[in-house]
């Protein structure tokens, strides 16, 4: 039928095995003579490739440059725009397809609906919390220190310089105005994740048992390894008595 | 995979690899260089679009099992869970349930194509036998998944297969037990079988690996069942067989996206909606569509040993085929006896097929005998006699003749023959349903449905009328346990807004606890709250209900269908009719009649339905006229009630209905899309071997 035998080519011409086809073809196109045989270099075709996608207004894809290029290259010796055309289309909408198919599979891991919801906000009565008390509650899974401060706690907090700390915040920033006596804070150290241990380390406040960083009165990381202070959830006082965290 | 390959890489970082591994050499020889016959037709696009469907069935089923829960207690739920919550859970769901049987579907094919061709003729025993046993494993895998979401059908299915093995002499009970880790099945037999369903798989892709070698190894049969002999008769596999594989798959995932966006449930059983329960078996067990010609061989045998060795047998069976067909001629366009004998042995597989659905009693049983025999006789008597008797035309001298011979035309047979293919599976798959329809009860009418086809969306009005009539009547019997208050006001559903979800959720009283003084206390519903359920457990219903469990509406309307038979299940194929379920329930509720026809006995404490299988119900005509205030004019009649009460139940069974066909619409376009343009690739790439 036609001069090209394709596995006799694989394995007589040129120095990579998959360009025989682009030989192969080449030969074809040219009704058994080569007519238009660009430079045997490993990267010529790639790059006369690259114009020609140029031409057409088309992005070449990585991902159909091994496949087409050599067939594009081949077959420009007849209907050059055209098929590029065709060639790049299909394997740009099988790309788009393989991307939009990613989304799905991906996205699943996502919090569910049910996960999403159960991480409403809540609402916290602190009437039963006396002072110098703290109690731990849930939110999210992360549980949450809120701690009645005594005087002494709160102006420990405060008596500290604040440009001297690892993480600098003021004790008012990190509680609502009007309620200084009450600290709320993601009981979560920000070192490797451990939780930490209240009223306990030389700074009154909370003691990582993992890799030992002290947190005072406040929250505020002052000895270990841990990088930055005990976050603050989001949270309002809904009443003097109650809060709502989320 | 065929000897070394002279494949080199040019990049110096690849290089330096590949003399140490030389895995770019070996995809190259396997998947780039290959020679493949010339002459191929689009049967044997089949092995490609299996190697597709397993590589899906292992990615989505890896993706579930990140979801699932194998307990006895949670299965079901988790599986609910996962349609409900997880984002495109539903999406995941179909793509792996119907993907078994679009699986199965492939494989089916392909067998039936190399037994066409006579693809397990010398060279290529190995390469068979290593397809049987891959056969094998797909149907345990297969089987067990099945058992996963626990419902009724997983259950009574996973009970009726495992006592199979009971038929062992002496050890039979003893095999069982140690399949069940337990005197019954129950949650060790799910464990286990979550454990081998996820195991499975990958012993399946071991074993691809090795039929892919030994395939690689014989190389390729072909329709004129000659050997390649020059590099005439074959083209390199890339890009000659990759693109018209490639098309074949996109092909193939038209017909898959039909089930996964419009029928997901048209391959399965209503029954599997309802929570496994080991007290009732359902009035028929049907295995999935795939196992029914091994079922009604198992149920044609009076014997129980000799049944489930007749089944097994039947798959065995295949393992010989090499050694019982014994004709040099391979395939069978050059065997005319032979062609059409295989031909009457398809139409013998697809009627036990049927039969394996129907209720094994009178002409059914006869019949599945005759198949039976029919079945075995193909193998054992009419392959071993045709290989001495048949006179086999000439065959061409070389694929390169073949393909000159046949120059245009070729493509009508393969499409008569799909066609013809697609009803016998039609018929298949409608043998399922006449099961139903044997029950004996009056079909309910079929209804108009706002969600109904595939740009079906649910007319929110009648929805919050719903809402409202099951809130009233259904809720003080029967609960909505898989429906939050949240989901009120999600995308698709009954258009309420959170702040209505929330203030419909606040009306209901929510057992919580325990506090901190360990007792449980009632506090207000939350959005994330589940529709409380009006008894504590079936015990209390049933005693509050005359012996009868009103059942959960969460999955009514897909837990309950009728038998449309034949040839409505075929239509309803292609107009994506899938409301049986909405159909029954409205009907029922308007089904009630004040005096029974004469000579129905009606038991005590029941009231007649017409459309209620045996038509004794326990539940007194719920609705009445006037009964529900409507505030938007719509009528106060039981018709009216019944409808908007379907249409707020057929959103709880599937709140993501809306976003299945709109992401279907999308699928399609796309798909659509790229086949055309896969057709058009593969056609220039083709022009060049022609
Ligand atoms: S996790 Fe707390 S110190 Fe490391």
């Amino acid at each position: 039928m036609h001069a090209c035998e394709p596995i006799a080519g694989l394995r007589s011409h040129g120095k990579g095995a998959n360009r025989t086809i682009l030989d192969c073809l080449f030969r074809r196109n040219g009704g058994g003579k080569a007519v238009f045989l660009p430079p045997r270099g490993p990267r010529a075709p790639a790059a006369s490739l690259r114009a020609r996608f140029r031409v057409s207004g088309a992005v070449p894809l990585a991902a159909d440059k091994k496949g087409l290029e050599i067939v594009t290259t081949a077959s420009s010796a007849d209907h050059p725009t055209r098929r590029d055309f065709l060639y790049v289309a299909t394997g740009a909408v099988a790309a788009v397809g393989a991307a939009a198919t990613v989304w799905p599979l991906v996205s699943q891991m996502n919090p569910d609906a049910s996960t999403v919801a159960a991480g409403a906000p809540i609402e916290v009565d602190l009437t039963p919390i006396a002072e110098g008390q703290d109690i731990k509650v849930f939110w999210r899974g992360k549980p949450i220190y809120i701690s009645h401060r005594t005087k002494k706690q709160i102006e420990e907090a405060r008596a500290v310089s604040v440009s001297s700390l690892p993480d600098p915040q003021s004790d008012e920033a990190r509680i609502k105005p009007g309620h200084d006596q009450w600290l709320v804070v993601v009981g979560i150290c920000t070192h490797l994740g451990c939780i930490p241990i209240a009223h306990e380390g030389q700074y009154d406040g909370f003691f990582c048992p993992c890799h030992g960083s002290v947190y005072d009165t406040s929250g505020r990381i002052r000895q270990g390894p841990a990088p930055t202070n005990l976050a603050v959830p989001p949270y309002t006082f809904v009443s003097d008595t109650k809060i709502q965290i989320g | 995979m065929s000897g070394p390959s002279d494949f080199q890489p040019t990049n110096p970082a690849l290089k330096w690899i590949e003399r140490r591994l030389p895995i770019m050499g070996l995809m190259h020889s396997s998947f780039v260089a290959y020679p493949t016959p010339r002459n191929l037709n689009y049967w044997w696009t089949f092995g490609a679009i299996l190697s597709f469907m397993l590589g899906v069935q292992i990615l989505t089923g890896v993706i579930l099992a990140m979801h699932y829960t194998p307990h006895a207690d949670m299965a079901f739920k988790s599986v609910e869970l996962i349609v409900r919550d997880v984002n495109y859970g539903w999406l995941l769901r179909n793509i792996h349930a119907s993907g078994a049987s679009m699986f199965f579907f492939a494989v089916y094919i392909h067998m039936f194509r190399g037994l066409y061709y006579g693809s397990y003729k010398e060279p290529r025993e190995v390469l068979w036998i290593l397809g049987v046993i891959i056969y094998l494993l797909m149907m345990a895998t297969g089987f067990m998944g099945y058992v996963l979401p626990w419902g009724q059908m997983s259950f009574w299915g996973a009970t009726v297969i495992t006592n199979l093995f009971s038929a062992v002499p002496y050890f039979g009970e003893s095999i069982v037990t140690l399949l069940w880790g337990g005197y019954s099945v129950g949650n060790p037999t799910l464990n286990r079988f979550f454990s081998l369903h996820y195991l499975l798989p990958f012993v399946i892709a071991g074993v691809v690996v090795l039929h892919i070698w030994a395939l690689h190894v014989a190389g390729q049969n072909n329709p004129a069942g000659v050997e390649a002999k020059t590099e005439k008769d074959t083209v390199p596999f890339t890009p000659y067989a990759t693109m018209k594989d490639m098309f074949g798959v996109s092909c193939f995932l038209l017909f898959y996206a039909w089930f996964i966006f419009y029928m997901p449930n048209y391959l399965g059983d209503a029954e599997n909606y309802i929570p496994a329960n080991p007290a009732v078996t359902p009035a028929h067990i049907v295995p999935e569509w795939y196992y029914l010609p091994f079922y009604a061989i198992l149920r044609s045998i009076p014997n129980k040993l000799a049944g489930v060795v007749a089944m097994f047998g039947a798959i065995i069976i295949l393992a010989f085929l090499p050694w019982l067909d014994s004709a040099k001629t391979r395939s069978s366009k050059y065997r005319p006896l032979a062609k059409q004998f295989f031909w009457m042995f398809v139409v013998v597989c697809i009627g036990l097929g049927y039969l394996g659905a129907q209720p094994p009693e009178g002409i059914y049983v006869i019949v599945g005998r005759i198949l039976t025999f029919l079945y075995f006789a193909y193998f054992l008597i009419l392959l071993p006699l045709l290989s001495r008797i048949e006179k086999p035309r000439p065959v061409p001298n070389s694929i390169a003749d073949d393909v000159l011979a046949k120059s245009g035309g070729k493509a009508a047979p393969m499409v008569s023959t799909v066609i013809a293919l697609m009803v016998a599976g039609g018929l298949l798959l409608g043998g399922a349903e006449s099961a139903r329809a044997a029950e004996g009860s009056t079909k309910p009418p079929a209804q108009k449905w706002s969600f109904s086809g595939p740009f079906g969306k649910f007319d929110r009005g009648a929805m919050q009328r719903g809402l409202k009539v099951y809130k009233e009547v259904c809720a003080s019997c029967h609960g909505l346990s898989f429906v939050a208050f949240r989901n009120l006001a999600e995308t698709g559903g009954p258009g309420y807004s959170v702040a209505q979800a929330q203030a419909f959720a606040s009306e209901y009283k929510v057992k919580d606890g325990p506090n901190d003084q360990g007792e449980m206390f009632e506090r207000p519903g939350r959005p994330a709250d589940y529709f409380p359920s009006p008894f504590p457990n079936e015990q209390a219903a049933r005693a509050a209900n005359g012996g009868a469990y009103p059942p959960d509406l969460s999955l009514i309307t897909k837990a309950r269908s009728y038998g449309r038979g034949f040839p409505m299940f075929l239509i309803d194929f292609f107009t994506q009719y899938q409301e049986q379920g909405p159909d029954y329930v409205m009907a029922l509720l308007q089904g009630y009649e004040d005096k029974p026809p004469a000579g129905f006995n009606l038991p005590e404490g029941s009231y007649y339905n017409t459309y209620f299988p045996g038509h004794a119900i326990k539940m007194p005509k719920p609705l009445n006229d006037g009964q529900v205030t409507y505030d938007d004019g719509s009528p106060a009649t039981v018709a009216q009630y019944a409808k908007d009460v379907t249409t707020f139940l057929m959103w709880a069974a599937e709140p993501h209905m809306e976003a299945r066909k709109q992401l279907g619409l999308q699928v399609f376009v796309f798909l659509i899309l790229l086949t055309v343009l896969l057709y058009f690739t593969k056609k220039k790439v083709w022009a060049n071997a022609h």
